[in-house]
């Protein structure tokens, strides 16, 4: 796959017109890098023209700050603003709530304000203004139930633009008892992914994902990598991961149009 | 002495107004005790939050059942209100029915105080069913001890008494005005009393005894319902209104760089900056304390928040720690705040504020928080979203976090492990910056 990268671009004297931020997950989680494939490929597909930072990015410092390290959050960030305003980046869109969130409401305050979009808003605007189309394919009709990043939906108030993608799919969306600003937590948020859980009587993705069984689906369907990772795990603890898949939305785009 | 009952009636109203406005100034002393935190922006978008949520209850019915009964009690409140008022004339000046001359208004105003009075009855017990016969679980929980159970009660047994006070109070004058008792004056409507009227003696002297009797009760009771606030969750039928006035307005994701840090981090990152450089006469501010150990390190929003709290758990009933069995419940963390803000205002009173600013009372909030309950959240912001009135639990577990993790270093290991990671590599896992982009060719 040829990804331009930022610094390449500026070599080209070109400034792309969206930075497709990765984020850790994306570079370097096995599962999280099929999501990066696969909305890059929509991106080339799209013609959009886009760098990604490579080498050059660092960690957004969303899980320090909810861990609770200010200080490392802030040195993160202001390096990362740093890059990104040399670049002058304009416009950013990623595949992880996390990254979005932070590069979206808390970079501003330290000198890094830029359009941030979730790759869900993306590929909606994308399909709005007719740069891409989306039909069912060898998901229509299928059964699929949608699990809310917390950092998409309450944090930020989406949750249209991932159903939206769904409904254009023609895949059958059949939501769970907690969906939306009422949506469960998948039990990775706020640094709770890099360590064991608190004691207690379950895990919180065992009940997420037993949830999301309640529903019958074909596909769970998220927008975050690491509730991918969670639901994932949790397909696994129930023994359904042949009947059941995780996928990601830009995944069953990509996938739709055989990319 | 015909002045008699003037005087008394003047005399109790001084007593429990005023002692209501001590505690007032207490409770406006102990919530300044926190940090300042700016909250004078956006006031258009603060006047709207606050008709739409406090005034509007449009978060109440995010559970329909609890939602429709809570508003049935809260609009007979308000609206009862016109009727103290009356209660409080006719005491000062010794009238009686003094609005009686709106005529056919009043009529329709003390008819719809009744049917209120008998739907806040009625409310009243439900809510006492869900609680004591349906039990539902966030009623139950671990932090519903003793006080927290019991004051829940007392307040739904307050109501139940003022309402039954008011409506007897209302038979007993139906009664009198049938027999053109002097001073009864024809005035009123009575949908709901007038069949308790049936039950009562048809005695003038007696009726004259119970209308007087219950109408000093129902006055009385009012005035120690008032005081009551102040020692009871129920504080939150005032605090609602200024709690969501100044809530935090931003998108919930949005957490606060705490400014101190910034300024380290600028001036760290700075090549121009000199490290050895002495700071000008009187820039040296003292090494302020990142995060919060205790409740004056949290700012006045959060311990207004504290205060505001009426335990319904509905926080703790979304909470995905809470309902996976963890240490953590959002609620606890407003009681146990609540609590120490109370003890500190406790330790004030006797030593005085400059005692406990230098040397403090030996105690923290970190005594009754636990780290167990502070690392069980996963931020995700359920409890911010499903609290009533605004009370943004998150905001005081993170910053508690800070003061776990900046001032202690007390981090479980595999988050300082994550937090090494980041620092070193920039990813929370052991990978090297240079295979960022190794993706593309996999």
């Amino acid at each position: 796959m040829v990804i331009p990268t930022m610094a390449e671009k500026m070599a080209e004297g070109k400034t792309p017109e969206v930075l497709f931020w990765v984020g850790c997950a994306g570079s370097f989680d096995d599962r999280a890098k099929k999501i990066t494939k696969a909305f890059a490929k929509i991106l080339i597909e799209a013609n959009v023209d886009f760098a990604v930072l490579g080498t050059e990015e660092s960690c957004t410092g969303d899980p320090a700050k909810r861990a609770g390290n200010e200080f490392l959050f802030q040195m993160q960030a202001v390096t990362n603003i740093e890059v990104l305003n040399a670049y002058e980046v304009k416009k950013i869109v990623t595949t992880c709530p996390h990254c979005f969130n932070t590069l979206k409401n808390e970079y501003p305050e330290l000198g890094g304000t830029y359009e941030v979009m979730h790759h869900t808003e993306f590929l909606k605007s994308l399909l709005d203004e007719g740069r891409i189309s989306i039909e069912g394919g060898k998901y229509a009709g299928k059964r699929i139930t949608f699990h809310d990043p917390c950092y998409l939906g309450r944090a930020n108030g989406i949750y249209e633009a991932p159903r939206d993608l769904i409904r254009k799919l023609e895949i059958e969306l059949v939501e769970m008892k907690r969906c939306k600003s009422k949506g469960l937590c998948c039990g990775a948020g706020g640094a709770q992914m890099f360590k064991d859980a608190e004691k207690g009587d379950k895990e919180i993705f065992i009940e997420r994902t037993e949830e999301a069984l309640e529903t019958k689906p074909e596909f769970i369907a998220t927008g975050c990598p690491f509730c991918n990772t969670m639901m994932t795990d949790g397909v696994k603890n129930k023994e359904k991961e042949k009947n059941i898949k995780v996928m990601d939305i830009a995944e069953l785009v990509a996938g739709a149009k055989d990319l | 002495m015909s002045y008699l009952p003037n005087v008394l009636f003047a005399l109790l109203l001084i007593g429990g107004v005023g002692f209501f406005v001590r505690n007032v100034k207490k409770l406006s002393r102990n919530i300044s005790l926190g940090k300042d935190i700016d909250r004078s922006d956006r006031i258009a978008d603060r006047w709207k939050h606050m008709a739409a949520i406090a005034l509007g209850q449009s978060k109440m019915v995010r559970r329909p059942i609890a939602g429709l009964l809570h508003i049935i009690v809260y609009i007979g409140f308000i609206i009862i209100n016109i009727e103290v008022l009356e209660i409080i004339i006719d005491g000062l000046f010794g009238t009686h029915r003094i609005f009686a001359f709106a005529g056919g208004f009043y009529n329709f105003l003390i008819g719809s105080f009744e049917i209120l009075a008998f739907l806040v009855l009625l409310s009243v017990i439900i809510f006492w069913i869900r609680r004591m016969v349906l039990k539902l679980p966030r009623f139950w929980s671990k932090e519903m001890t003793s006080w927290p159970k019991n004051d829940a009660l007392n307040i739904l047994y307050f109501e139940v008494v003022l309402m039954g006070l008011f409506l007897l109070m209302n038979a007993a004058d139906y009664g009198l005005q049938q027999m053109g008792a002097i001073h009864y004056v024809q005035a009123g409507s009575f949908p709901v009393s007038q069949f308790i009227a049936s039950w009562l003696p048809e005695n003038e002297l007696t009726l004259f005894y119970i209308e007087r009797g219950a109408w000093w009760l129902h006055i009385i009771g009012i005035l120690i319902f008032l005081n009551y606030l102040y020692y009871s969750k129920h504080l939150h039928i005032l605090l609602a209104f200024p709690n969501t006035f100044y809530a935090n307005l931003e998108p919930q994701g949005r957490f606060d760089n705490l400014a101190s840090v910034t300024k380290e981090v600028k001036l760290m990152m700075d090549p121009d900056a000199d490290p050895y450089a002495v700071p000008e006469e009187g820039e040296e501010d003292e090494v302020g304390k990142f995060g919060a150990s205790d409740v004056t390190d949290l700012s006045w929003v959060q311990l207004m928040n504290a205060y505001t709290c009426t335990e319904c758990g509905r926080c703790s009933s979304v909470c995905p720690a809470n309902q996976t069995g963890k240490e953590l419940s959002p609620r606890a963390i407003m009681m146990k705040t609540r609590d120490r803000l109370e003890e500190v205002g406790r330790f004030i009173d006797k030593e005085g504020e400059v005692a406990f600013r230098e040397k403090g009372d030996g105690k923290s909030l970190l005594d009754t928080i636990s780290e167990a309950e502070l690392w069980a959240c996963t931020s995700c912001n359920a409890c911010v979203t499903e609290c009533p009135v605004s009370i943004d639990p998150l905001s005081i577990i993170m910053d508690m976090r800070r003061y776990l993790v900046m001032e202690q270093s007390a981090a479980p290991q595999e988050l300082n492990l994550m937090m090494t990671n980041v620092e070193n590599n920039g990813a929370p896992w052991q990978y090297s910056q240079m295979d960022r982009l190794n993706w593309k060719d996999e």
